[in-house]
């Protein structure tokens, strides 16, 4: 099932576990292997535990149980802040800082790392370059962008201390058909050059065949299963059928209304 | 025509006792905005100060002032002198509304912006500094003003304990039955309350984030 790697996973979960402070599990048994230079898709319901898994990459949680280990070494022993600076982390509501300038949201992780001025003018003006985006906005603010715009510029900011590794809650989730669709176009031309490491949270299978290398379809807290995007279509796993099944229907019933 | 004339006559004396009255707001607002900030960013930060905190500022908002200067009259250094005493006091009350509004602004900035800021890797100081507060900034600022506000207002009454200010008009002009006399004191303070109003005000819009 895995893909062939000589290498050791990038990211790796352990029997994981999490429970929230009142003892309600929302996470269990998780074992998971991400590889180096693929899309792994976590797909699943709201509830499901897609969004709780994504943020103990990069301990924004902590595992209740078992571990957590990226590149190698536990998260609950490396140091919390460089494990973050070293992943990029984009999220659906894309929290752009309001009171900054895009150039200064996309260069914050390197000025806080002491970047000499020139060299982050220089990597701001490639990133926009990268996602799309004309260098000229780099002095507006967040308020001043396109919904498409604001999360282009949230891609580059997560890309700009240039990360291995990086997540993605439903980046794309808020934002009208037309330009999600551009924007995932984008993100597989651009998944294409970088070769990350992606963890890609979404709830809808059409994205998650599109963009996925691996798919690992999550259901209240467990981990069903991981499937390539071609055996997700064929599996005969009962929930994956049975997103197939919801996500053909609406595709037939949208095109019949516009046909009539 | 009688208070322009008084005015004009007693105008040394009123720019005086308007100084004496902007060192005392002024003095005491700086202090309760020094540990106001701070008491609101701990109390926004760790939900358990939220309480003991917010509470006891309420408390002491809750004591008629005269009352407070009394309670504070038989304190060590701070009794020995009228105008400590009434900065003290001034601060007590101003403490309210700078924590509040600390609390309030930082815990209304935008959930994913903090998050966002977290998975990025900031450590919680750089969060504090270069997201929370300058976001929270004009929030804070509207609980500086209304502090001032209150405090000009407030000030009048230190002259009960001779601490001096504007008061000291208002109650010479009450004892004296003299009406020129309470608006050589009521109109500056009005005055004083106004502009302050405006002058932060106008701070607060130009500090208010987009």
């Amino acid at each position: 099932m895995e893909p062939t790697s000589p290498n050791q996973p990038v990211i790796e979960f352990r029997d994981v576990l999490y429970t929230l402070p009142n003892g309600q599990p929302l996470l269990q048994d998780l074992n998971l292997k991400v590889y180096g230079g693929e899309t792994l898709v976590l797909l699943g319901r709201s509830g499901s535990g897609k969004t709780t898994t994504l943020k103990l990459i990069n301990r924004l949680l902590t595992p209740s149980g078992g571990e957590v280990r990226v590149n190698g070494a536990p998260t609950a022993e490396s140091d919390v802040i460089r494990l973050r600076r070293s992943i990029g982390y984009v999220i659906q509501d894309i929290g752009l800082f309001p009171h900054f300038t895009v150039e200064r949201n996309i260069g914050l992780v390197p000025r806080i790392d002491g970047w000499p001025a020139a060299r982050i003018r220089a990597r701001v003006e490639e990133l926009l370059d990268l996602v799309g985006l004309n260098p000229e906005i780099a002095s507006r603010h967040p308020h001043q962008l396109s919904g498409g715009q604001r999360q282009r510029v949230g891609v580059a900011r997560a890309l700009a201390a240039d990360p291995t590794i990086l997540l993605m809650d439903e980046p794309f989730g808020a934002l009208d058909a037309i330009t999600r669709d551009q924007l995932q176009r984008e993100f597989l031309a651009l998944q294409e050059r970088l070769k990350k490491t992606v963890v890609f949270v979404t709830h809808d299978l059409r994205e998650a065949l599109l963009l996925g290398s691996r798919i690992a379809l999550m259901e209240a807290g467990r981990l069903v299963t991981v499937l390539s995007p071609q055996d997700f279509l064929r599996s005969t796993d009962p929930l994956a059928a049975s997103y197939v099944q919801a996500c053909g229907e609406g595709l037939e019933s949208a095109a019949n209304r516009g046909r009539s | 025509m009688n208070v322009i004339h008084f005015f004009l006559q007693h105008h040394e004396e009123i720019l005086e006792l308007t100084v004496e009255h902007l060192w005392l707001v002024g003095i005491s607002t700086v202090l309760a905005t020094l540990i106001g900030i701070p008491l609101g960013i701990v109390s926004a930060r760790w939900p358990v100060w939220n309480r003991p905190v917010l509470g006891t500022a309420n408390i002491i908002q809750t004591v008629p002032s005269l009352a407070l200067f009394g309670f504070l009259l038989p304190l060590p250094w701070i009794g020995a002198r009228a105008d400590r005493l009434a900065i003290l006091a001034l601060t007590l009350y101003a403490l309210l509304p700078v924590i509040r509004n600390t609390y309030t602004g930082i815990r209304g900035v935008d959930s994913s912006v903090v998050e966002a800021g977290r998975g990025m890797g900031l450590t919680n100081r750089q969060l504090l500094f270069q997201v929370e507060l300058p976001l929270a900034m004009s929030v804070i600022l509207s609980g500086v003003r209304v502090a001032v506000v209150v405090s000009v207002g407030l000030a009048t009454i230190a002259a009960a304990i001779g601490a001096g200010g504007l008061g000291e008009f208002i109650f010479r002009g009450l004892a004296m039955v003299n009406n020129d006399l309470i608006l050589a004191g009521a109109i500056p303070a009005a005055i004083l309350a106004l502009s302050a109003d405006f002058g932060l005000g106008w701070l607060e819009r130009r500090l208010r984030p987009v």
